[in-house]
């Protein structure tokens, strides 16, 4: 139901690298899964409003007050590469 | 001292309370008793005679083990994954403060599935739990480190998270107390995010009292999550002791009919409908059509919301980063599909190493349903049936004050009997999707013991009850009259 190269694909969106081993694995289990997810297609869902949230709640306002943001000191600290008071990465362009 | 451990919470407070007992004393009794812990439900562990909380307030100073999924400033804090190793938060998770607040002391962070995703507690990437009533059987999990813990001695109580049953389904298993409260009854802030708009923490205890205690502690609006609104007119503790003029709906759907139930639950269930009876509660049959399709709704809604949520670990700010290259064995990055730029063979490589079978699963799992061309057909779909077993329940509330169903279809497995069958796996939810896609609160405590199918041990089978949204209060009650009732006192064998 889902191929080897639909898997690939996925992977690639969820920015993860998977091994040849994980793509086939992968691709037997998520088929099960789907299969049976699809059950679902027996029922009759036209008209039927999509929940997204159970509690019902409108517009949580809160007053603009200014308050002290995080010390850029304590969030970078756990940071595996900090460097100049910013988070560094690899290049993005090579 | 091996008395101290056997009081429930609430008996070791009141001793506290009157000068019986020393806050010290009390919390060392549980530090010294978790330094050799043989279950691996700790991740990490408060050294004896490191008191690291206040010592006032009602929880005065008592122990509770903090499942790892919580953030604590200055502890590590994993949500049991690698990606997290070492990760030492800026800042401690609102529940967590507000316990700290009313003065209880943080004894150890629990182990569990990694970022909450597994039932058996054997996705943890830092090894399983062992059942304290056989330790060649699963805890169940999420949650499994918090209900091991709690059922071995080596807590008085613990808080955990709950999104599919991850609270009520170990309790089940390892024959404690656990309560998921509705969504929005205990703020989320600082608990490392699965599938918000199911996730909820709540306590694992060794009774009734016990829990309501944890929850009037921490329920509440918190500005720092706006989807909060904590339960009007607070937490009673319980003390009802019959169930005259209560009527018990029994979803076929979720107890005779559940997929998978064994005998030995199915038996134990019906025992606990006669003792509603006695107890002079009303108990009819009802239905709940759509809960079938829970776990389909569950399994697409779930893992979706966790694509998105665990984008996070990028290997940029927190957490593990991958090296250049070479250390994902065998990886495609560097042969047969390469990484467009250095940066994005960086995510796709720190993720790879970082996160385990599981989670690269669901991952998988909720980015197909969220792609283009496939989203009304799963995530659409899914989000309407979630709007029908909400409906469902509302219409049997109409009928009924309270619905039952045993927690889980089965006792606690072996070790290893679903790891190689994820759909197997997901199917020990079957009774507990249903509430948290509806938002519903739902308890599960020990209603006896029974063999699995097949033959083995005696083990714990939970007896769950779900109320209407924020019926809290209510549904303790309910728990603690028939607790009271069932007088389950059976432990766990002692030779661990």
């Amino acid at each position: 139901m889902i191929d080897r190269d639909q898997v690939l694909h996925v992977a690639r969106l969820a920015r993860l690298e998977l091994t040849e081993d994980e793509l086939e694995r992968m691709a037997g289990e998520l088929s099960t899964i789907l299969e049976h997810v699809e059950r679902m297609n027996e029922l009759q869902l036209e008209g039927v409003e999509p929940t997204s949230h159970v509690v019902e709640l409108e517009n949580v306002l809160r007053t603009d007050e200014p308050r002290p943001s995080w010390p850029r000191e304590k969030i970078l600290e756990p940071s595996p590469d900090p460097d100049e008071g910013a988070f560094r990465v690899p290049s993005p362009q090579a | 001292m091996t008395e101290l451990l056997e009081l429930t919470a609430g008996q070791a407070l009141e001793r506290i309370r009157a000068g019986e007992l020393s806050s010290d004393e009390y919390f060392d009794a549980y530090a010294e008793a978790v330094v050799s812990d043989e279950l691996g439900a700790y991740l990490w562990r408060a050294e004896p005679g490191s008191a690291n909380g206040a010592e006032g307030g009602p929880l005065s100073g008592a122990p509770i083990a903090v499942k790892d999924l919580f953030c604590t400033e200055g502890i590590q804090t994993t949500a049991g994954s690698r990606i997290l190793e070492g990760y030492r938060p800026p800042y401690t998770a609102t529940a967590v403060r507000r316990l700290a607040k009313a003065g209880a002391r943080v004894l150890g962070k629990t182990n569990m599935d990694e970022f909450a995703m597994g039932s058996s507690n054997e996705n943890s990437g830092y090894g399983p739990v062992r059942n304290p009533w056989d330790p060649g059987r699963v805890p169940g999990g999420s949650s499994g480190g918090s209900a091991a813990a709690v059922a071995g001695r080596l807590a008085p109580w613990a808080i955990g998270t709950d999104t599919g049953g991850s609270i009520r389904q170990p309790a089940s298993l390892c024959g404690v107390v656990g309560m998921k409260p509705t969504y929005g009854a205990i703020s989320r802030y600082g608990m490392v995010a699965f599938a918000s708009s199911l996730d909820q923490c709540g306590p694992l205890t060794r009774d009734v009292t016990d829990a309501a205690i944890l929850l009037r502690a921490m329920e509440g609006r918190d500005p720092c999550d706006s989807t909060s609104v904590g339960i009007d007119g607070g937490v009673e503790l319980p003390s009802r002791t019959d169930l005259k003029g209560l009527r018990f709906g029994v979803p076929r759907e979720l107890s005779a009919d559940a997929e998978g139930i064994e005998a030995g639950v199915t038996e134990v269930f019906g025992r606990m409908l006669g003792l509603i009876g006695d107890l002079g509660g009303e108990v009819d049959e009802c239905e709940l059509p759509h809960s079938r399709h829970g776990i389909s709704a569950y399994y697409v809604l779930a893992p979706a919301e966790a694509s998105a949520n665990l984008a996070r670990y990028d290997g940029v700010r927190y957490g593990l980063r991958a090296g250049p290259s070479g250390e994902v064995e065998g990886g495609l990055g560097d042969g047969v599909a390469p990484a467009e730029t250095a940066l994005v063979s960086m995510y796709e490589r720190t993720r790879a190493l970082g996160f385990g079978p599981e989670v690269k699963r669901r991952i998988m799992l909720g980015t197909y349903a969220l792609s283009s061309g496939y989203y009304e057909a799963y995530y659409g779909r899914a989000q309407r049936v979630r709007t029908k077993i909400a409906e469902d329940f509302a219409t049997a509330f109409e009928r009924f004050d309270y619905l039952v169903t045993p927690t889980s279809p089965t006792v606690a497995f072996k070790l290893g009997a679903r790891a190689e069958n994820p759909l197997a796996m997901y199917m020990s939810d079957y009774c507990t999707v249903p509430m948290p896609l509806a938002g519903l609160p739902a308890i599960s405590i020990p209603a006896g013991l029974t063999a699995p199918d097949g033959g083995g041990p005696q083990l714990p089978v939970g007896l769950q009850i779900a109320s209407p949204a924020f019926m809290e209060s209510g549904l303790l009650d309910v728990a603690y009259a028939l607790e009271g009732a069932i007088g389950f006192d059976a432990k766990p064998r002692g030779d661990m």
